[in-house]
Formats: C-alpha cells, sequence, structure tokens
C-alpha cells in the first residue's frame, strides 16, 4: 500500500448558492462548508437536489446566484477543466477504448505530465485501488466494481483539491457496495482529501461521512455528523429519511408526548395538540407488561430480531430486541417505550396511522 | 415456423430434429436465392461454348471493361468519402438533442426515405433539378450567367452519377452512424472536463477515436452500396457499359453477342472479388479496435 | 461566458447552420419535381396530378401498366414482409436457445446479401427464375423470395438490435414454466418484446422492395419501377408525380411509425431504484 502523501486541503464554501431550471428551483439558497480533508454526504430522496448541488461544484452547471469558494477563492466562473477536481459517476465513464491505465493516466496526460512519471503515478494510482494487475484490461473486461476502482483512481491520481463521488456505488451489487464503500473512505482519509459523496442510500451515507447534509425540494433540512442526525433529527424529514422509524399517533402537551398511557420526551418544540411521533425500533422494546399487541412478523437479522407488532387498532411498529426472544405471528405481547427523545409531526389524520 | 416442439420436452434426437426443422426455410431460401445463383453468376464466367473456359475473364482485361471497373471504383469511393463527411457532419449536428425530438424524427424519417431512393425516380430528380431544362440549370443560366454545361452535358455521363448517388449515400449515412453518436455518453465527456481536457482534446482523445471504428464500417457500407447500384446509372445512362454493374446489364441483354456469354458471370466474379478484397481490408482493420468494442 | 468543455454538443448557430444547408440542398431536387409536374407555358397547373388521377382511375391503355406496376409492388412489399419475418424471427431465437454457436453464421450469411450486389444475383437468379417460371408462369410474386433474401441484412440487423436486449432465455424459460410450446412462447411472448425490431423490419423491407429495380428490370417483370421507367416515355409527368406521391408516402410512414413508436429508448445511465428500507423488512 502507498504511503500517505501529505496533501494541503482544501476548504469549500457554498454561499447562498442558487440554481434554477425554467420555473424550477433545484438548488435554494444553500450553504455549506466543508473542513479540509472533510467527507460530507449529501443525502436525500431524488429530485432533492444533492446531484444538482454536486454538478455545480464541479463546474457542469452554472449557478444563478451565490458563490461557490475553493480555499476563499470564488469559483464560481471557472470552467469545469480548471477547476481541478476529481468526479467518479455513477457508471460507465471510463474510455472503453483505452485500459485501466490509460484511462488513469488520462487526466496526468492533460496536465501535460511525462511519460516517465505518469507510469509511476498511474502504477500508485492503481495499486492504491488494488488494481495493480489489470492495468491493461478495457472497461468491458472488467467488473462493475473493479470500473468503479479505476474511476477513483483515474480522479484522484492527479491530487485534485475537491473528490466528487457521484452516488458511485448505486450500480454495484449489495456485497461489493459495502467493501468498496469502506474502501473509498480509506483512500479519501489516507490522502485527506476534501470529498462530497451524493447518495440516495442513508446507510451509505451514514457509513462513510463525517457529517451528513440531508436534503429536501433544493434545501439542506439538517447538516451534522452521522449520530447527530439519527439522535436528534431537526424534523419529521430527516427522522424518517435517516433509520427507520415507526410513526405513532398521541397527543403533544406540555410535558411531552402522550402516547397509550406513556410519555415521552420531545426534540424540538413541536405543536401542542394532535401528532405523530417518530420511534426508532431500538426504542421500543418487549415487554412483560404494557401495551398489548399481536406480532405480525419477524425477522432475524444476525445478532437482533426484527418483530413487527400490531398494537391493535391498525398501528404496526417494528420493535428491535435480541435474537434469542422468538415470536411467531399471532403470539400476543406487550411492547414499552424506552423513553428516548422523539420527533413529531403535525398529525393529519388521526386514522391513518401507517409503519413509514 | 409451423414446428411445434415443446421447449423442455424431448431433449435429444427429438429436439435436434426440431431445431433443424426450424431452421430449414431460413436454409432453403438463403440457399436457393443466395448461395445458388451466387455460384451460378461465378460458375458461368468459366463455361462457354466447347466447355470450361477463360475467354470471358480474359474479356475484362479489355480497356473498355477494365475502364468501367474503374470508374465504379472512383464513384463509389468519392461519393462514399463525400457522403460520409457530410452524413457525420449532420449527425454531429444532431448530438445533444434527444432522439424523441421532432427535428430527430424527421431527419431519420427523411433519411430512411432517402437512403432507399434510386433508379428511376432519383434520376427524374435530377434531371428537374440539373437537366438541360432543369430548375437549377435554367435559374444559373438566367440569373446567374453560369452554364453548367458548358463543357458539354456531363448528367448522363459518369460525372453525372456524383450528385445522384450523394443524394442517398448522406441519409444512409445518417441512419448507420447516428447510433454510434447516440452511444456517446455524457459521462465521457464531462470526465475528460473534470480531468482538465478541452473540447477539442476529447474529440482528438475521446469521441473521435470511439467513433473511429464505426465511421469506417459505415465508409464501408456506402461504397459497397455506390458500388453495387445499377437502377440509378440505368435511368440516367441508357446507353453504353460505363460502369461495370451497366457493363454486366449489356453483357446479359446482349447474350447472342459472340464471346459475351461468360462476360456478364465474369464482371460478378470481379465485383465479389473487388468486395472481398474490401471486407477483408476492413476486417483487418477493425481487428485493431476490437478488444475493447464488444 | 464561453461553453463549457463538458458540453460536445454543437452549439445551437452550428447546428441550424449544418441542419439547414444540408436540409436545404436536399429539398431542391424534391422542389425540382413539384415544379416540373405543375409548370407550363401559361404558368402553374395542377392539370397534370387531375389527369394522372383521372387516367389511373379509368383504366386508360397509358396507365393500365403504371397502376398494374403499383398493385404488384404494393402487394410484393406485403408478402416479402410477412416472409422475411415469419422466417427470420424463429430462425434468430432458435439458433439463440438452442444453438448459440451457429450464431456467427447466421449473421454472416445474413450479412452477406449487402456485399453481393443485386445485380450480380440477377446474372445467377435468371436460371433460378426460369425453371420458376416454367411451374407458376412468369408471374411477379415469386420475386418476393429474391426481394426477402436482398432485404435479410436490414431486416436482421434490426431485429437482432432489439433481440439483444431482451433475455429469450429467460423468457422461453417463463413461457416455459406456463406450459406454452416453443410456437406459443415465441408468438405470445418473444414477439412482442421485439416488436419494434419487427416493426423496423418490416418497414425497411417495404421500402426497398418499393424501391427495387434491378432485379426486375433484367427479369422483365413489371412492378413500380420498371413502369415508371414504361410509361416515363409516353408521360414523363406521370412518372415524376408518382415519383413524388412515393417519396411522401414513405416519408409520411416513417414520421409516423417514429412518433406512435415512442423513438429508442435512450443510452443513458441506469437509475438505481429509490428504495427506502422498510422496517418490516
Amino acid at each position: 500500500m502507498t504511503a500517505p502523501r501529505p496533501q494541503t486541503a482544501t476548504t469549500i464554501d457554498l454561499q447562498q448558492v442558487v440554481k434554477r431550471y425554467g420555473s424550477h428551483t433545484a438548488l435554494d439558497s444553500v450553504d455549506l462548508t466543508l473542513a479540509p480533508g472533510e467527507l460530507v454526504a449529501l443525502l436525500g430522496p431524488s429530485g432533492c437536489g444533492k446531484t444538482t448541488a454536486l454538478r455545480c461544484l464541479a463546474g457542469l452547471e452554472d449557478i444563478q446566484e451565490g458563490r461557490i469558494l475553493m480555499d476563499g477563492v470564488d469559483v464560481s466562473a471557472t470552467p469545469i477543466e480548471r477547476r481541478d477536481i476529481g468526479i467518479v459517476f455513477q457508471a460507465y465513464s471510463l474510455f472503453p477504448h483505452m485500459t485501466a491505465a490509460q484511462n488513469v493516466g488520462y487526466g496526468l496526460r492533460m496536465r501535460g505530465v511525462g511519460r516517465a512519471e505518469r507510469e509511476t503515478r498511474v502504477a500508485e494510482g492503481l495499486e492504491l485501488v488494488g488494481l495493480a494487475h489489470l492495468g491493461e484490461r478495457f472497461a468491458h473486461e472488467l467488473s462493475g466494481g473493479q470500473q468503479q476502482r479505476v474511476a477513483l483512481a483515474r480522479a484522484i491520481v492527479t491530487r485534485p483539491r475537491l473528490l466528487l463521488l457521484d452516488e458511485p456505488l448505486s450500480a454495484l451489487d449489495a456485497k461489493v457496495r459495502v467493501s468498496l464503500r469502506d474502501e473509498i473512505r480509506r483512500i479519501q482519509q489516507e490522502l485527506g482529501i476534501t470529498t462530497v459523496f451524493v447518495t440516495h442510500d442513508q446507510e451509505e451515507a451514514l457509513a462513510v461521512a463525517d457529517r451528513v447534509a440531508v436534503m429536501r425540494a433544493g434545501r439542506i433540512e439538517q447538516i451534522g455528523s452521522p449520530e447527530d442526525l439519527y439522535r436528534t433529527p431537526a424534523n419529521p424529514f430527516v427522522a424518517d429519511f435517516v433509520g427507520l422509524s415507526n410513526r405513532v399517533a398521541g397527543i403533544v402537551d406540555a410535558d411531552g408526548f402522550a402516547v397509550r398511557g406513556e410519555r415521552l420526551p420531545v426534540l424540538g418544540a413541536p405543536a401542542l395538540g394532535a401528532g405523530v411521533a417518530l420511534v426508532r425500533p431500538e426504542h421500543v422494546r418487549l415487554a412483560a407488561t404494557g401495551i398489548a399487541a399481536t406480532v405480525v412478523t419477524s425477522a432475524f437479522l444476525g445478532s437482533i430480531r426484527r418483530t413487527t407488532v400490531d398494537l391493535g387498532d391498525g398501528t404496526i411498529v417494528a420493535v428491535q430486541h435480541d435474537a434469542s426472544e422468538v415470536h411467531e405471528p399471532g403470539d400476543a405481547v406487550h411492547v414499552a417505550f424506552t423513553g428516548a427523545p422523539v420527533v413529531v409531526e403535525p398529525s393529519v389524520d388521526h386514522g391513518e396511522v401507517a409503519a413509514a | 415456423m409451423g414446428d411445434r416442439h415443446p421447449v423442455g420436452r424431448g431433449r435429444g434426437a427429438g429436439q435436434l430434429l426440431g431445431t433443424a426443422l426450424g431452421l430449414t426455410p431460413f436454409a432453403l431460401l438463403t440457399l436457393c436465392f443466395l448461395a445458388i445463383p451466387t455460384a451460378i453468376a461465378v460458375g458461368s464466367a468459366f463455361v462457354g461454348d466447347d466447355g470450361l473456359t477463360l475467354d470471358a475473364i480474359a474479356a475484362i482485361l479489355s480497356p473498355t471493361v477494365l475502364g468501367s471497373i474503374w470508374a465504379s471504383i472512383w464513384v463509389s469511393a468519392l461519393t462514399a468519402a463525400l457522403g460520409a463527411a457530410v452524413g457525420a457532419l449532420v449527425c454531429l449536428a444532431l448530438l445533444g438533442l434527444p432522439p424523441t425530438s421532432l427535428v430527430r424524427r424527421i431527419v431519420d424519417a427523411a433519411s430512411g426515405t432517402l437512403a432507399q431512393f434510386g433508379g428511376v425516380m432519383l434520376a427524374f430528380a435530377f434531371i428537374a433539378t440539373i437537366g438541360i431544362q432543369g430548375l437549377v440549370t435554367v435559374w444559373m443560366r438566367d440569373a446567374l450567367g453560369i452554364d453548367i454545361y458548358s463543357g458539354g452535358v456531363w448528367l448522363y455521363q459518369v460525372p453525372g452519377l456524383i450528385l445522384p448517388y450523394l443524394y442517398f449515400q448522406i441519409p444512409l449515412m445518417v441512419i448507420t452512424f447516428m447510433p454510434a453518436v447516440d452511444g456517446l455518453r455524457a459521462q465521457w465527456a464531462e470526465a475528460n472536463a473534470s480531468l482538465g481536457g478541452t473540447r477539442a482534446r476529447y474529440w482528438l482523445h475521446v469521441g473521435g477515436p470511439i467513433l473511429a471504428p464505426a465511421f469506417l464500417g459505415s465508409l464501408v457500407l456506402l461504397f459497397a452500396n455506390a458500388f453495387s447500384s445499377f437502377a440509378t446509372a440505368a435511368a440516367l445512362i441508357s446507353q453504353g457499359g460505363q460502369i461495370v454493374t451497366l457493363q454486366i446489364r449489356g453483357a446479359l441483354v446482349s447474350e447472342t453477342v459472340l464471346g459475351q456469354e461468360g462476360l456478364a458471370g465474369a464482371l460478378a466474379l470481379a465485383m465479389i472479388l473487388i468486395m472481398t478484397v474490401l471486407m477483408w481490408g476492413y476486417s483487418l482493420l477493425q481487428r485493431r479496435t476490437e478488444r475493447w468494442q464488444r | 461566458m464561453s461553453r463549457r468543455a463538458s458540453d460536445v454538443a454543437p452549439a445551437p448557430w452550428a447546428r441550424w447552420t449544418i441542419l439547414g444547408v444540408v436540409g436545404a440542398l436536399f429539398a431542391i431536387p424534391i422542389v425540382a419535381m413539384v415544379e416540373f409536374t405543375l409548370r407550363t407555358r401559361d404558368g402553374i397547373t395542377f392539370d397534370r396530378w387531375t389527369a394522372l388521377a383521372e387516367g389511373l382511375a379509368s383504366g386508360s391503355r397509358t396507365y393500365r401498366m403504371l397502376g398494374e406496376g403499383i398493385a404488384v409492388s404494393l402487394g410484393l412489399s406485403v408478402v416479402t414482409a410477412v416472409l422475411i419475418v415469419a422466417i427470420l424471427v424463429p430462425t434468430m431465437v432458435l439458433v439463440r436457445l438452442r444453438v448459440p454457436r451457429l450464431q456467427r453464421v447466421l449473421e454472416m450469411i445474413s450479412i452477406l446479401p449487402i456485399s453481393i450486389p443485386a445485380i450480380v444475383l440477377v446474372v445467377g437468379l435468371a436460371p433460378v427464375y426460369a425453371s420458376i417460371a416454367r411451374v407458376v408462369g412468369s408471374s411477379a410474386w415469386p420475386l418476393a423470395l429474391a426481394y426477402a433474401v436482398v432485404a435479410l441484412p436490414f431486416a436482421y440487423r434490426a431485429i437482432q438490435a432489439e433481440l439483444r436486449l431482451v433475455d429469450v432465455g429467460t423468457l422461453t424459460e417463463a413461457g416455459r414454466s406456463l406450459g406454452a410450446g416453443f410456437t406459443r412462447t415465441l408468438v405470445e411472448i418473444v414477439v412482442p418484446n421485439i416488436r419494434r425490431g419487427i416493426l423496423t423490419a418490416c418497414i425497411l423491407t417495404v421500402a426497398i422492395v418499393l424501391g427495387e429495380y434491378t432485379i426486375a428490370a433484367l427479369l422483365n417483370r413489371i412492378v413500380l419501377q420498371t413502369a415508371l421507367v414504361q410509361i416515363q416515355q409516353a408521360d414523363a409527368y406521370a412518372s415524376v408525380i408518382v415519383s413524388l406521391v412515393a417519396l411522401a408516402f414513405a416519408f409520411v410512414l416513417l414520421l409516423v411509425i417514429a412518433i406512435a413508436g415512442g423513438g429508442q429508448p435512450r443510452a443513458t445511465q441506469p437509475k438505481a431504484p429509490k428504495t427506502k428500507k422498510d422496517p418490516r423488512a
């Protein structure tokens, strides 16, 4: 493995960035700062603006308002080929008529790096992604995961100031996805490269990022460490999008959230009255006494089991518990809340309470 | 076609028989209407009144016949090159328009129509355009004072084939080359730019090399298309054998003339040989790109 | 600001200049043909168009052959299209499923007619058709067989392009598991999945048959193109008018089918399904 290359990492600053397509606002006054060497994941559902944000950072799209700063210098008007960035696309971005090594060397060629140095750096790059032996292969002779590794090597071998990853794992198999995800993180930390990672997969975002920015409708709903996002989501959207949540109806009053005779602390200051709390499966437990429920399904997940129960009125709640405790569908059980703080959204309809 | 054998049952002999039966219509069709006619055509080159002979092959070496073969080659090469260049330009002009856009559809439909537009209809079109009383001829003479036929009427000679041939070569290029242009992925251009490449560098190092095999393949197709073209030339050039296909017509319709019996076959053989050499050269070139192409 | 390097599509002005100039040049011969049929010493008139329509309707001697040629060519185009699809589709599917090693051979044979000029075929087809004529007479219908060979490369490529995108093996397995035989699976499951390719193959075949001259002329059969040449001397205007109508017919047919067919799927990156994890999972 190559020794970490010391590198002066870059600070990235998006200030009040606005991007519109016709009447559609894809980015609505986005502010985002990346510390040198930091990996920030942009997470959100399809159409939330995360890819647009990445493309604006790359210089693939113009922005209408605001500024993009790299190390304090406004690059909003700098064309992509002079921004000194590396991009890994979702798939199919390798030049098909070049070998893996030629692909990796392309950026160096564009920068006029001499042949000898180019070869050394290409070899280093390929070794870094674990493909030193496949340099002479063409793209279609490589697996999907290998192609993405080559794309990664191609993006970092020029030592760019900013690395942009646009859903780099979403076209891959689940197993490859996890291993490559961890490898991207290792390489990124080794090189200390400031990185933006766009994904719609919350698990992926939580696993790789220093901080995660959850986006919706062109805005950043919340940005924080994976732990912050999971434990103290700023609003129901974030709670819902990050991690699994049960939706349980109840009443918000001055003392918290009243549900089925129990009282839960709330995050933030939700409106008083009827509401729906988002409760994590690990914050519900099977108990000897408590709310009567009937087991619907029970799934073995390795170290834990996740059992879904019906609270009697159609409200389905997932409960996470020790794998040794086994319940069959139809079993009568009791559940209780652990008392962890919850996010509450105003109730639209009392009757409609479903698991997300 | 009508074979009824369930895929799952009767593996082995029964399935083999079914497969063989299923392939029979295709085999019969290509045997009777492709293999046998080609064999007859080539074989007739060596058959004379007194059995096997090389007279017809020798007849090819006459200056008139060699001249017609040469004329066919240069007209085909010229119209293929020009057609490929202009057609590729049109394809590149369409780059970036989605295939569902109206302009794309109109160009696609027009190309599909005009690529098959040949023969007497095409001859009419060009007689009406650049015939002696043609629209363009008259307009250029009256408005610009240019007589396009000051050096003689060339429309009914070999050079007169160039413009009509381009009229189907360019659309054919658009049809055959457009899928390759559509196959250029946006990510390649974006990757090139993100790696510091300019647009010129993109076409030089990425777009150009990726399109090159398809361009070459289309060029060969265009040459073959013009080389085998007969109807347009027959409609414009009513007498004589200025190009090789017209020579074959001459040999076929005047079989009473002594020594002509095998000439049609010999010319057919010559055409096949030229096409074979072309295809062989093409496959040599293609082998170089085979590894990265799927 | 100049366009960014990632935007490799031509600038609008370049795009429209190229398309405009080429389009205009291609329009000139068509305009010249229209003008030819309309202009007389006394100005513009539609007389020749109406005269042709009346002539065809009344079946007068001059136009009888033209009418026959049109009818035969239209009939031949349908017969040839049906023939080629009925032979080619089962063959391609069968080869793919049962004898994949023949795939290269099938492709080679199917593409071969491109490199064998029609006039070369004619040299050898003359004896073949002479023997056919002894059996069924000198009608034009057997031409469909030769035309099927001429259209073979185009039909093959159109169907192959579509077939490549379909997992025939799995489809057939699925059909089989539901109890359908090969023929039934082919017609009810494979064909609907490649109907765009079949449609393209049919259109190309129709266009080729309507435009074919070489084989018909040298075998002395009356089809559209040979009839056009025949009446050219008697009525040049009729020939040009029919040519224009044939062109317009083909163009409109292609355009309507392109628009109705919904265009080819674009070569874009596959989007990963945007699924969220279900807590009950």
